[in-house]
């Protein structure tokens, strides 16, 4: 009866505001690189071009930079002084600093080497001459694309998203240094633990803590049999 | 329908070449490694763009690189077999046909496919998927997704050296039945000479880019154009030696070959004191009786090697007592065996005159024949 009780409380104290936020975050997330990251992938896989290394170490940089760092210098990059901060502002008249928009443009920037790697490697294990095959057997390039290559691609493009969406959830000190902590607009599920953990609310931040962990879990584990399946075939 | 090419470039692989294949003819592209015959099959693809030149097929111009023409793979209507097939994995048998049958409604691919994989003697194994099928059955669905497109050229780039040697003979076979329907040119890179010569028309032979000889694959063997040609096919008896004497009444060219006359056919362009190089294929050497060592071009030599396989045999022997020579020949196992053809064994061999080819020495300094 305690038990149930504690269980139901727990429930109660979870902040589903910021809950839906961070769901809402890690999916427009995942939904807008899903282009963006197929394009690149693609490109680092298949393609020599100058600064071909550069380019790949940019895309990796979110993963070694302290989240700080690169919070700070979105900070910079987005705000109201900033030529990008004052174009989104006339444009749209909103700001790009501590506004969902702004976070999910920082979201998009920091998730890019969990999307990008996971993609370029199953891109890249595609022969060569399986697309060229395609080309003579008369499909182009975009039917190539449709039918050979995203079939062949997929479980490292789910993966890609899977680990995304999880990573998106988790996201802390970026998510702090340019959304700030606004209730319903910038504060996800991991500031509100933070907050909440802060203010000795132990039962909410448990609560929110074990939801995070069964989610990153399942994404987790998503990834690792998509990528046993691939290995099968 | 000809197909005619001209390619030119200078790297990544430098080229020089020029093919040409008429409707229903097969035309071996042969050569070692890094010699450029894949590219050129690519080229003719659409799948490389060379610097320079033109690919045309009957009166289409598929590249032409002075009027800025490339026509993509998709338009070129090209069937190719490629070395590792590039099945698609994740298809079965009859959907990797399918894909090639775009130019026919939706509607009529499925039987279209059924009837190329039955030509290729594959009825049942339709639903299987590449990984599915042996590595025979596998060319057979390349094949097949090949001619499915019912292309203008058929190209085949290694496609035979992927499997054993006894599906392989099965293949090849089949190949040769399945030409005889085949009213479009053929282009088939290789790297082994004996399925040049069993399936090819004429034979185009390269060196770095470069086409060096095409000819039926016979009279590349009996007449290759350089001494190069000469090695590039494996040719073992090739020699040196220096004209002595022209004798065109009797039709004879006199060579000094290890301090002894040999006789050849007459070679007008070769000037008395000019240093050649001569070439006479295996079968042109001939065991000859001890009674009969009076016959012209006739040396005493030493068995060395004798390797026998399948009935025939090769056997190298030494010719000549200060400046060797390793002269090589084929002969019946049985009658090496009868006539007592073993290591150490001393022996007379006959060059046939008319099979003696006189080749310039320096294969790229040009034709010419020199001191």
């Amino acid at each position: 009866m305690n038990e149930v009780s504690s269980a139901s409380a727990a429930i109660a104290v979870i902040d589903w505001q910021a809950l839906s936020l961070s769901l809402q975050l890690a999916s427009a997330t995942a939904l807008l690189l899903l282009p963006l990251a197929i394009w690149l992938a693609r490109l680092l896989a298949w393609s020599q071009f100058r600064h071909q290394g550069a380019l790949e170490a940019a895309i990796l940089l979110p993963l070694v930079l302290p989240p700080t760092v690169l919070g700070y210098y979105l900070l910079l990059g987005f705000g109201g002084a900033s030529p990008l901060g004052q174009a989104y502002h006339a444009l749209t008249g909103r700001a790009l600093v501590f506004s969902f928009d702004g976070l999910l443009a920082a979201s998009l920037i920091f998730n890019l080497p969990f999307a990008v790697q996971p993609m370029q490697r199953s891109f890249a294990a595609i022969p060569r001459e399986v697309r060229e095959a395609a080309w003579v057997s008369g499909l182009s390039r975009w039917q190539t694309f449709l039918r050979i290559e995203l079939p062949l691609a997929w479980p490292g493009i789910a993966a890609a998203l899977a680990l995304t969406f999880a990573h998106t959830l988790g996201e802390f000190g970026v998510v702090l240094m340019v959304g700030g902590s606004l209730p319903g607009e910038t504060k996800t599920v991991a500031i509100a633990i933070y907050d909440q953990a802060q203010a000795f609310n132990d039962a909410a931040a448990a609560g929110m803590s074990a939801l995070l962990l069964v989610l990153s879990f399942v994404a987790v584990l998503l990834v690792s049999r998509l990528g046993r399946s691939a290995l099968r075939r | 329908m000809k197909l005619v090419a001209r390619l030119e470039q200078s790297a990544p692989i430098p080229l020089a070449a020029d093919i040409a294949c008429d409707s229903g003819e097969l035309l071996a592209l042969v050569g070692p490694s890094g010699s450029g015959k894949s590219t050129i099959l690519r080229c003719l693809a659409g799948l490389h763009r060379p610097a320079g030149g033109s690919v045309r097929c009957g009166d289409e111009t598929w590249f032409d690189a002075v009027r800025g023409i490339d026509v993509t793979p998709q338009r070129r209507r090209v069937g190719f077999v490629f070395q590792h097939y590039a099945l698609f994995p994740h298809l079965s048998a009859q959907a990797n046909v399918m894909l090639a049958l775009q130019h026919l409604p939706a509607r009529e691919r499925a039987a279209k496919a059924r009837h190329w994989l039955a030509r290729s003697k594959l009825e049942g194994l339709e639903e299987r998927r590449p990984a599915e099928l042996s590595g025979g059955q596998q060319q057979r669905v390349a094949i097949a997704r090949a001619l499915a497109r019912e292309p203008q050229v058929l190209l085949l780039d290694e496609a035979f050296s992927a499997v054993d040697q006894v599906t392989r003979r099965k293949l090849l076979r089949q190949l040769i039945e399945m030409r005889r329907s085949l009213a479009i040119p053929i282009v088939l890179v290789t790297h082994d000479l004996e399925e040049a010569a069993l399936l090819a028309d004429r034979m185009t032979v390269l060196h770095h880019g470069r086409t060096l000889q095409t000819a039926p694959p016979d009279e590349v063997l009996a007449r290759p154009a350089s001494a190069l040609v000469a090695r590039l096919t494996d040719q073992p008896n090739i020699f040196f030696g220096q004209v002595v004497e022209q004798l065109p009444a009797s039709d004879t060219t006199l060579i000094d070959w290890l301090g002894k006359p040999l006789q050849a056919n007459h070679h007008p362009k070769a000037a008395v004191g000019d240093r050649v190089c001569w070439v006479v294929p295996e079968a042109g050497v001939i065991l000859v009786r001890d009674h009969q060592t009076d016959r012209e071009n006739t040396f005493a030599a030493t068995v060395s090697e004798r390797l026998a396989w399948r009935g025939h045999a090769t056997v190298t022997a030494r010719v000549g007592d200060g400046r060797e020579a390793r002269l090589s020949f084929a002969i019946g196992s049985a009658v090496a065996q009868r006539r007592g053809i073993v290591p150490g064994a001393c022996i007379a061999l006959q060059l046939q005159k008319a099979a003696i080819c006189l080749l310039p020495v320096d294969p790229l300094g040009g034709r010419q024949f020199g001191p």
